[in-house]
């Protein structure tokens, strides 16, 4: 449905978006994840037409956006970070002109009017855009977007300025809207991510760092084997024990959970399993084991993993997750 | 296009911008008219016409491109636009068309003047339709400059100032020509660029093909320029 082979966009100098390619196959959602500044709008607006690569392809429904641009973006409909309103038309006004501007040729009131009930801004069809708060100001971006029903959906963000009912409902509406559409979403929510895409692409620095479902990067970033250990005890004491563990690389105290109770993170060397160890070391100081469990990567860890460089230090420490 | 026309010609009355132009117009040269052929009795509109007309419109002109492409831009609405399936000599030409539309039903009031005038005596009709036609092409020619130059800039005030200078130093072109007569070469080339010339030529009733063709062309070459421009900002 879309492919994108190779892309690269220049501002000058700097490289916003560095040698991408990936495809979206027909009714798949595919997030696009990254930290600001990672290149995820300059891709949307390369793959919309809004901005032109400085190399490679873009194709749409088998349509390159750059020789049939009128063919590829018919078949989009483009939600940007900033919904694309003018804000002295009312909503009536403002859709009946995009209805016009896509050259949809159905019947226009029963159209627009689907769509509005769909994104539920009904009521204030008849309100100046400018008076309307950020939230519906969005859902009318969104509505823009759906107008001549096209099969492929790019939301840059589509939450962005909603209330968390409101980010529930639209989620499962994207959710909803990709049983029948092909749909981007980028955003730096991961729960959203996570609750809404088929797939995942993690971009960073203009380059794609990851590309799997949500499930399979966790699996593939989580083989590591962490355990999270809780031992009643003497904080150094224990500490010492551990580290002399074979199979064990790095020992982490979180800190007294309950009284005399400390809670330590052990990182593995190359994998090894080194529960029975553990156990056997700990019984035969009389330090008692009070539970061990093992850590899965979520998405949001695999996430600042793959891009800590760009993030400072305050966020990778948010949780006090991470060593 | 046509939906960019519409929308274009229907914000100027949802905004004041379409009444205040109108008003100027009619009310400037409905004054002249008044003082000039009404009250002191000529029967020839060419002083109203090419006078006034021509000084309300570098006023009037840059008011109506000033914010055409630099709105778009500032509120991000090009982003509809341009991901639209419309081309961009669509979106240009639609734009072009609502402002040089409001401008000829801004210039039509002289036609009514006309008609007042063939009430008592029968006018020019000639010199009446070149002074029209000649002010439509005029126009035509400023609107696709300022469209130029609202393309190049998010502020509306740079775009209609930018705007006037720039037909202001157009229209004055033969006098700086006259000033440095000793330089042929200078002469040659100010007088076929003259645009003052080539518009009086209208107003005293001379259609001429050459004329006609000038106007059209340097209108289409602006447009043509904006365009590029669009494009050229989609790469960079």
């Amino acid at each position: 449905m879309i492919n994108v082979q190779n892309l690269t966009k220049r501002y000058g100098s700097h490289l916003a978006v560095d040698n991408i390619s990936f495809q979206v196959n027909e009714g798949e959602i595919l997030g696009f994840l990254g930290p600001n500044g990672a290149g995820k709008s300059t891709t949307m607006n390369i793959l919309t037409g809004y901005l032109s690569s400085s190399e490679g392809n873009v194709s749409i429904n088998g349509h390159d956006i750059l020789e049939e641009p009128n063919e590829a973006k018919s078949n989009i409909g483009y939600l940007p970070e900033q919904p694309p309103l003018y804000l002295d038309m009312t909503v009536r006004e403002y859709l009946d002109f995009v209805f016009d501007l896509k050259q949809c040729n159905f019947n226009r009131q029963k159209h627009i009017g689907e769509i509005c009930r769909l994104m539920q801004i009904e009521h204030v069809y008849n309100r100046l855009i400018k008076n309307l708060s950020k939230g519906y100001r969005q859902r009318v971006g969104f509505a823009q977007a759906l107008i001549g029903n096209p099969p492929v959906l790019v939301l840059d963000e589509p939450t962005v300025g909603l209330d968390p009912n409101q980010i529930i409902e639209m989620r499962a509406l994207i959710k909803n809207l990709g049983k029948h559409h092909t749909v981007i979403l980028s955003s730096h929510i991961l729960q959203e991510i996570e609750a809404v895409c088929d797939r995942i692409i993690i971009i960073n620095d203009g380059k794609i760092v990851a590309d799997d479902t949500a499930s399979a990067l966790s699996e593939k970033y989580s083989s590591d084997r962490r355990l999270m250990a809780r031992i009643a005890g003497d904080e150094k004491r224990v500490t010492d024990i551990l580290t002399h563990i074979a199979g064990v690389a790095e020992v982490i105290c979180y800190g007294e959970k309950e009284d005399g109770v400390y809670e330590y993170v052990l990182e593995p060397q190359d994998g090894a399993d080194f529960r029975r160890a553990l156990f056997t070391a700990l019984s035969k100081e009389g330090y008692p084991l009070l539970g061990l469990r093992s850590m899965e990567m979520s998405l949001e860890e695999i996430f600042i993993s793959l891009t800590r460089e760009q993030l400072p230090q305050t966020t990778i420490r948010k949780g006090g997750k991470r060593k | 296009m046509s939906a960019i026309f519409k929308r274009e010609f229907k914000t100027y009355f949802t905004s004041p911008i379409g009444y205040i132009v109108l008003a100027m117009i009619f009310g400037l040269s409905g004054y002249y008219f008044f003082m000039y052929n009404l009250a002191d009795g000529y029967a020839d509109l060419s002083y109203v016409f090419s006078s006034v007309l021509t000084f309300l419109m570098l006023l009037v002109l840059p008011v109506l491109t000033m914010r055409l492409m630099s709105d778009d831009k500032r509120q991000k609405t090009d982003q509809a636009l341009l991901t639209a399936p419309v081309s961009l000599t669509g979106i240009v030409l639609g734009k072009f068309f609502a402002a040089f539309l409001l401008f000829a039903v801004g210039i039509s009031i002289m036609l009514v003047f006309a008609v007042i005038i063939a009430t008592q005596i029968t006018p020019d009709w000639l010199v009446v339709a070149g002074n029209f036609i000649g002010l439509l092409l005029l126009g035509g020619m400023i609107i696709a400059i300022g469209l130029l130059i609202s393309c190049l800039t998010e502020s509306q005030f740079v775009a209609a100032l930018g705007t006037f200078l720039a037909s202001f130093a157009l229209l004055m072109l033969d006098s700086v020509g006259s000033m440095l007569s000793s330089s042929t070469v200078v002469v040659a080339i100010t007088d076929f660029l003259s645009i003052s010339q080539r518009y009086s030529n209208f107003t005293s009733g001379l259609m001429q093909y050459d004329d006609i063709v000038f106007f059209v062309s340097t209108t289409a070459l602006f447009l043509f320029l904006t365009v590029r421009v669009l494009d050229r900002k989609r790469w960079n």
